[in-house]
């Protein structure tokens, strides 16, 4: 395990959950907002089970700020590993962006289901993403 | 009591790339176009507003333009820039305290798409470090869902660049003057799924400026002038999905330019039905087909039928960026909103050559619409009308 891209993104443990936050109006956000807006908001820990909201395929080198694959010195565009992500709405919760992992650019469909995980990003980082919940997890959930 | 607002002048400098020339050069290109568009010279100009996002200040253009003293004041409002310079010239004439107003709006990129800082725009480092603060994204995760929700093809996603670029061949400032066919823009590299290379905007190069008048100075000029019947601005109201946006409300919101249009056409008094030229935001494909029903000139879902029988084309029922829009012109962010304005102005007063949408007594439309859209969630439009 690499380390986290940001230390208060995701909770630390077996099951770690993103952070989002409490609004007093009951409202949940993410992410957890920092500095003078973070008053009178509650960490909260959001549900690890969402449904795919929206979705695109990432196709070529970002600039600067990205840190991922093909970023390095001396790297360049045949670095780069193409990648997924989207929207995932956390029922009653919120909408995040998110990379999707374990799945390809033609099984993904609006609803479908999704589980948080922690994947590799970089060689010294990782990051959080969701990826397909098998037909039995569905189930199950 | 405000006054009425006329465009007496508009200038442009070609969009696209001009090795050699400033960004703020190609903004003096178009100040002097616009001037000798309506027979002035530039002592006359009493107030002026402009900017550019990647270019520099505005106001140095006075070194080149001349130092009058007039008051410049430079305008940094991302890609509403060009909208928001052209709403203060329009209140400073509209109050009264002046009669000849400058717009300006000019710009310069780098090449390849847009990088943004977070800390710019209030968000988290990893955003950015994880490879997810870019504008091409937001735009395919919108029109993504869209497409599944109200049934719009890939097909015509195609069909939207195919005519941007049919347009530009017909178009002296545009910067794609070739037309491009759908075959290969559906087959061209992906770039953000479902937007291939050819549905995607480039940054580029271009100036556009506007000179505004009273009606009394305009009629003391006899100059040839296009109303400004409306002009709104519109920032986002709560729980809107915008560019940028690492958290969406689960509450469906409003958007910014369903308030803008809105807006514009109550001040206006005058509905989707009247308008006879539209220049749409079209940084992408998905971007037009969203902005026609956003704007109220179509249902969602009914862009389909839309495209397949080229209701948008000039020539149609609606002529939809007649320009080629950002697809063919680029987008310069300072001159971009600006240029929507300019290509109205042309249409309207019958000047707009192998593209001119004919109006209905044998001149140009009555009224022209433009509508711009930009981060961090927010919309300019602009009603112009041909008395």
């Amino acid at each position: 395990m690499g380390q986290k891209i940001d230390p208060n993104l995701w909770s630390d443990g077996a099951e770690p959950q993103l952070m989002g936050g409490r609004l007093p109006s009951g409202q949940i956000v993410f992410p957890m907002p920092v500095g003078d807006a973070a008053q009178g908001v509650e960490p909260y820990k959001l549900s690890r089970r969402g449904k795919l909201w929206s979705w695109t395929s990432q196709g070529f080198l970002p600039k600067e700020p990205y840190e991922g694959p093909g970023s390095g010195p001396g790297e360049g565009p045949p670095d780069f590993q193409p990648f997924l992500l989207g929207y995932v709405e956390l029922p009653g919760e919120v909408i995040v962006e998110s990379r999707i992992v374990d799945a390809r650019l033609e099984d993904l469909h609006l609803g479908m289901d999704l589980e948080f995980c922690i994947v590799p990003f970089n060689a010294t980082h990782d990051t959080f993403a969701f990826r397909p919940l098998t037909a039995s997890e569905s189930k199950a959930a | 009591m405000s006054e009425n607002v006329y465009i007496i002048g508009a200038g442009i400098h070609p969009f696209g790339r001009t090795d050699g020339r400033s960004g703020r050069e190609q903004g003096v290109y178009a100040v002097r176009e616009a001037l000798k568009d309506a027979g002035l010279d530039w002592p006359d100009i009493e107030c002026a507003y402009g900017g550019s996002a990647a270019a520099g200040n505005a106001d140095i253009m006075v070194n080149e333009l001349g130092l009058t003293s007039l008051p410049f004041t430079n305008v940094a409002n991302g890609c509403a820039t060009g909208g928001s310079a052209l709403a203060a010239s329009q209140q400073a004439i509209a109050s009264g305290m002046y009669d000849l107003a400058l717009a300006v709006g000019f710009d310069k990129h780098p090449r390849g798409a847009f990088n943004a800082k977070p800390s710019d725009y209030g968000l988290p480092e990893w955003y950015g470090q994880t490879g997810m603060m870019l504008t091409t994204q937001f735009f395919a995760l919108k029109i993504q869902r869209y497409m599944q929700l109200h049934g719009i093809s890939r097909t015509t996603l195609g069909r939207v660049a195919e005519k941007a670029f049919r347009n530009g061949t017909l178009t002296p400032h545009a910067w794609r003057r070739s037309p491009v066919d759908l075959e290969t823009i559906l087959n061209a590299p992906m770039i953000n799924d479902p937007l291939t290379k050819y549905m995607f905007c480039s940054p580029a190069e271009g100036a556009v400026a506007l000179i505004l008048a009273s009606e009394k100075k305009m009629k003391e000029l006899g100059a040839d002038g296009v109303k400004v019947r409306s002009i709104a601005v519109k920032t986002r109201p709560p729980n809107s999905f915008e560019v940028f946006q690492a958290g969406v409300s689960i509450e469906e919101g409003g958007k910014p330019t369903v308030l803008a249009s809105q807006a514009a056409f109550e001040r206006a008094g005058v509905g989707p039905e009247d308008i006879g030229v539209a220049q749409l935001q079209d940084t992408e494909s998905g971007a037009e087909i969203m902005h026609m029903a956003e704007n109220g000139f179509c249902k969602d879902g009914d862009q389909e039928e839309w495209l397949a029988n080229g209701w948008s084309e000039i020539g149609g029922r609606l002529p939809v960026n007649t320009d080629g829009g950002c697809l063919a012109c680029g987008e310069p962010v300072g001159a971009s909103g600006l240029r929507q304005v300019y290509e109205n102005v042309e249409q309207l007063r019958g000047r707009a050559g192998e593209r001119q949408v004919a109006g209905k007594k044998g001149t140009g439309p009555r009224f022209g619409y433009s509508h711009v859209y930009g981060a961090p969630g927010l919309s300019a439009v602009a009603i112009l009308e041909r008395e």
